[in-house]
């Protein structure tokens, strides 16, 4: 079983967004640790700092500025020792290309950016407690996708 | 590896001679888990694993085969899976059973109505709504990804 808590990375430039998915994941009862980056570059620099503590699980937001949720995306997937770094994209894009082809990059959850805080709040206990779940279960990784 | 073995000790032992044994089965890479309800949970995660991954067809009544091989009443092994989990029994043999239904997609070996009777579906659009449910995409969807993901990593190495 999982040793610890659940260790999230958070990466979103809105301040806001930020502030609303802490209080999301608050009234979870799976035990989880949070941190959060402004940016793409941020983001990067954290996973390289953090080579012996990496994320589990990585939430991504598409649209930030100086590096964007698709080319962390890519950049995450082409390092052997993040590739396997659960990723969840936030994105306003509800085409199906856009969808397929993030999943073909190696997202493994796709979430249409919820509009309200209750839906936001639905969203990531659904992927938090999928991700926990799969922790300790018999599963093939390149297999899991959500769409959500 | 990630198996689990029983041990009976017949009489009473101290907490400094647990905490002897285990510190000389670390070395062997060996950790005692004590807490016996963590024990039973897995157990029942590896009962369902198994029904789901090696039964050719899931039994009808699963929930009448998980009490008959763990030996406990049904009631008894949902609320101890939940209260240790933080999941239902019944969102874990989902999403069980989807993990078979993409590992037989992939294979492409069998057809969409015959994975959805495999694993008990009442109908393929029944099948198919459930795997909608929890992956958000259709079986058809998932293959197309996975196949293009397969196509994509061959052309990177």
């Amino acid at each position: 079983m999982l040793d610890g808590p659940l260790r999230i990375v958070f990466a979103d430039d809105e301040e806001n967004d930020r502030l609303l998915f802490l209080d999301a994941l608050k009234e979870l009862k799976i035990e989880t640790k949070v941190y959060t980056v402004n940016d793409g570059v941020e983001l990067i620099d954290y996973l390289t700092q953090e080579q012996q503590n990496l994320p589990h699980l990585l939430f991504l937001d598409i649209n930030m500025p100086r590096k964007n949720g698709h080319e962390c995306l890519k950049e995450i997937k082409a390092n052997d020792k993040w590739k396997d770094i659960t990723i969840a994209i936030f994105s306003t894009s509800m085409s199906e290309n856009d969808i397929e082809e993030t999943l073909i990059n190696g997202a493994n959850v796709y979430i249409n950016k919820p509009n309200s805080f209750d839906k936001l709040k639905e969203v990531v206990h659904r992927v938090v407690t999928t991700v926990y779940t799969y922790q300790n279960m018999f599963f093939n990784k390149a297999h899991f996708m959500l769409r959500l | 590896m990630n198996s689990l073995f029983e041990i009976e000790i017949e009489e009473p032992i101290s907490e400094h001679k647990i905490s002897n044994l285990n510190t000389s089965l670390k070395s062997w890479s060996i950790e005692i888990v004590e807490n016996q309800k963590t024990v039973m949970v897995q157990k029942i995660k590896d009962t369902i694993v198994e029904m789901i991954f090696t039964e050719d067809k899931l039994p009808l009544t699963t929930s009448a085969y998980l009490a008959d091989k763990l030996g406990r009443n049904y009631a008894f092994i949902a609320n101890l899976f939940s209260s240790v989990t933080y999941t239902t029994i019944e969102s874990f043999i989902q999403l069980q059973k989807i993990e078979r239904a993409k590992q037989l997609l992939v294979t492409n070996n069998f057809t969409i109505s015959e994975i959805g009777w495999k694993l008990n579906y009442s109908s393929t659009p029944h099948f198919s709504h459930n795997f909608k449910k929890t992956t958000g995409l259709t079986p058809t969807a998932f293959l197309r990804i996975v196949n293009a993901k397969r196509k994509q990593e061959e052309t990177l190495q």
